[in-house]
């Protein structure tokens, strides 16, 4: 990988590939999950062999992502720790969305929006993995009563939906502020990149005279 | 089967077009279980059996005339004995004849993610296209009477077919044909309407005040319609529901939700878009770079 000098380690190779672990699963739950929501999307169940197919391998791949999205959580929590500058950047949100974060309060590793995608995922996911158990009628149909079903394949389908738009805010947010993917793809960010965006983080790295990801203890 | 043209569809599981229904003037039909009549001599379950070619697992002894204790994939009628007392103490023994309702708005068919995997017929009959069973288990969440069973061997659902094949070419259903004290009637619906009426009016006479027709609303009535003697309470008849309804959730889950979902994931896709069209990239800029080089190089002479 050809990477230029001075560049800041934004993701670790360990946290790269487990993000598009989780990535890959995210995209094939939505598909195949669409697919037994509703009747226009069933045409995706032929992604994946058809429909009994569809059935059979949607929550083996919400187990991966279980594992794979707890991953995620134990290398990021801290940095997506809320703090009260949290609250002064959102109330300055209107000028971020308009590309002139100069004036909005420096933000460290993670943003506000950052931060909410993050814990928005880590209550959605163990909902959208409980409430998939209760419906997964192959092996855990008998533990549970025909109404407490109805009731986890509501939740599945609210909190699916929920994910999924917490999904599109994140890829578009990524793909609107430029430098982002290349940060989760080759893993790093230019020093411009960092001052523009995350200010606050790249003072702390430089202050420690850390490559990055996280300042030097 | 399924190969056949039917065009008499009125519903279609997962349908969002009008499946075809051109072959529509067919009477309503109905099968009729005068539970008054019902001996428990298991015929019906027999001839379901022989007809459908089921063998269900040998099961074993549980204490109970039901046999075998429940439906199943390949039990789709099964007769539920019940010893009830009356208020005067007198013993009563209910034999109720279970199995798959026909429901005129059917919770299995709302519930199903399949397209064509439910179907219902113009005469009524609800009747599951297995070859386009995905094995999900939605039905058993549709179905206010706990009728569909999943097979473990092939994932697919199933349940009786009011012998669907045998209608068609203008046979009764097997059941009824076995049935040995015209317990089970099967006809046009309002003919069996018509003829539960009567059967009522005898019941009431011979001091079953309460008897009557279980042909319940909720569901829009039935095409498998009981005669009670204790209409007033149908669950002491093994549970049969007092008023059966597709559950709210369900109700929620496929009417409301499902295109509010879909709006809402269309709505943030177009709010990133426009967002794009409006705001564009944000992208680094050359002060920015200078500035970050100034942090990282605080002693070299500002560039």
């Amino acid at each position: 990988m050809t990477r230029p000098r001075e560049t800041l380690t934004r993701n670790t190779t360990a946290a790269r590939i487990n993000h598009w672990i989780t990535g890959g699963c995210f995209v094939l739950l939505l598909l195949s999950g669409l697919s037994m929501f509703h009747p226009l999307l069933f045409f995706l169940s032929e992604l994946f062999g058809g429909g009994q197919w569809t059935r059979a391998i949607h929550p083996w791949i919400g187990i991966v992502l279980l594992v794979s999205y707890a991953g995620l959580i134990v290398q990021f929590w801290r940095d997506n720790f809320p703090s009260w500058d949290d609250l002064k950047w959102l109330l300055a949100i209107r000028r971020v969305l308009v590309n002139e974060e100069e004036g909005v309060p420096e933000v460290a590793r993670f943003n506000a929006g950052q931060k909410f995608v993050f814990w928005s995922m880590a209550l959605l996911v163990p909902v959208l993995f409980a409430s998939g158990i209760v419906i997964w009628d192959v092996y855990f149909s008998p533990y549970t009563t025909i109404e407490q079903q109805r009731i986890a394949v509501l939740i599945h389908g609210l909190a699916a939906t929920a994910a999924i738009i917490v999904w599109i805010t994140h890829v578009y947010a990524a793909i609107w502020v430029r430098g982002s993917v290349r940060a989760m793809t080759q893993g790093y960010v230019t020093p411009g990149w960092a001052w523009r965006h995350h200010r606050k983080w790249l003072r702390r790295l430089v202050a420690t005279g850390s490559p990055g990801p996280r300042p030097r203890a | 089967m399924a190969d056949l043209q039917s065009q008499d569809y009125i519903r279609r599981s997962a349908t969002t077009m009008t499946p075809p229904s051109i072959r529509d003037h067919e009477q309503e039909v109905a099968k009729l279980i005068d539970v008054s009549r019902c001996i428990g001599c298991k015929a019906c379950q027999s001839a379901c059996m022989e007809w459908n070619n089921l063998r269900p697992e040998m099961g074993y002894f549980e204490g109970s005339y039901d046999n075998p204790l429940d439906l199943g994939p390949s039990a789709w009628t099964v007769m539920r004995f019940t010893e009830w007392e009356d208020e005067k103490g007198n013993l009563e023994w209910l034999i109720r004849k279970d199995g798959c309702m026909h429901c005129e708005d059917p919770g299995c068919l709302k519930a199903c993610p399949s397209p064509g995997a439910i179907v219902q017929y113009a005469n009524g009959i609800v009747d599951f296209i297995s070859e386009n069973c995905i094995g999900c288990g939605y039905c058993v969440k549709g179905c206010p009477f706990d009728i569909p069973r999943i097979s473990p061997v092939d994932h697919k659902s199933y349940k009786c077919t009011l012998c669907s094949d045998r209608v068609d070419v203008g046979l009764e259903p097997a059941c009824v044909k076995a049935c040995p004290t015209g317990a089970i009637m099967f006809g046009s619906k309002t003919d069996m309407t018509t003829w539960a009426g009567e059967r009522i009016e005898d019941l009431k006479e011979r001091g079953f005040a309460n008897a009557g027709l279980y042909d319940p609303q909720g569901v829009g009535g039935t095409h498998v319609m009981y005669v009670l003697h204790h209409a007033d309470k149908p669950s002491i008849y093994a549970g049969l529901p007092d008023k059966p309804h597709i559950s709210v959730f369900v109700t929620l889950w496929k009417g409301l939700y499902k295109p509010l979902a879909l709006a809402g994931i269309a709505a943030t896709v177009l709010a990133g878009f426009f967002h794009w069209v409006v705001a564009g990239p944000n992208e680094v800029q050359p002060e920015d770079d200078v500035a970050a080089q100034n942090l990282l190089h605080p002693t070299d002479e500002p560039r």
